[in-house]
């Protein structure tokens, strides 16, 4: 069921790559990135280089900030990760899974009066460390778990 | 364009609790195709959550999101009855944008 699933997803898809091709679509279809969006920090392979392109240091373990993710995840293209941190003055939460080809996830921004406590659905490739990274000040702390994924959602 | 999002908005006591259901192919760019060529990513770059005028919510999404994303936080000081509105920008330039009444 799953790979038929898969299977159809991927066919899907096609379609929509050749209409591209054909120049069906507008040009806005190509690729572009949203303003803002941190490119560097989401083609990084690893915590350190995901916490540095963000704009900051050596991240610190802290028992303040807590991982909420699965031990074994049976379906790697849905992985419901959250994190909340109980660090005062946290301003940004971001997920970083150390063997996806990206290793940075998601980053989200913290405004004063939203809780620090957020949780998404993410794909992992394989099993990895799976880090939540909150920074507080000029400072960043991190957690850690490890995921295995039974079925890799990343490839085909 | 795209199918509308589903929003949940709670309130209790003086927090909002907000459940977000995007509806995204959020392809990552690893896959390929039957004829082994690699589907190009599309995905969700950027989401942000207003409420009041003000942002509550912003965030930066990679590739690796899943598809349909779903995605949860709170904030203090929402009313039951106020609007929240969702917006995201995918790395097409598509937009959306959607509004929920807090219950």
């Amino acid at each position: 069921m799953e790979r038929r699933e898969f299977m159809q997803k991927g066919s899907g898809a096609t379609v929509l790559g050749l209409a591209v091709a054909a120049g069906l679509m507008p040009a806005a279809a190509g690729a572009q990135n949203a303003p803002g969006w941190n490119k560097t920090a989401f083609e990084t392979k690893s915590l350190n280089d995901a916490v540095k392109a963000l704009g900051g240091n050596a991240p610190v373990e802290s028992k303040d900030l807590i991982l909420q993710a699965p031990e074994i995840a049976e379906n790697g293209s849905v992985v419901r990760i959250g994190a909340q941190s109980n660090i005062p003055g946290t301003t940004q939460i971001a997920f970083v899974i150390e063997k996806n080809p990206s290793a940075l996830a998601a980053a989200f921004d913290i405004p004063a009066g939203t809780d620090a406590n957020v949780s998404t659905n993410v794909k992992m490739g394989q099993s990895s460390n799976v880090y939540a990274v909150a920074k507080a000040g000029d400072k960043y702390f991190y957690a850690a778990k490890e995921v295995k994924v039974t079925l890799g959602g990343c490839g085909g | 364009m795209s199918d509308p999002m589903r929003i949940r908005a709670q309130a209790q006591g003086d927090k909002v609790t907000v459940r977000v259901l995007v509806s995204h192919e959020m392809e990552s760019g690893q896959r390929r195709d039957a004829a082994g060529k690699i589907i190009p990513a599309w995905f969700i770059q950027s989401i942000s959550a207003v409420y009041d005028g003000k942002t509550v919510m912003s965030a930066q999404w990679g590739p690796a999101v899943s598809k349909n994303p779903f995605l949860q936080f709170s904030f203090k000081g929402g009313k039951a009855g106020d609007k929240i509105s969702i917006s995201w920008v995918d790395n097409h330039g598509d937009k959306r944008t959607d509004e929920a009444v807090i219950s």
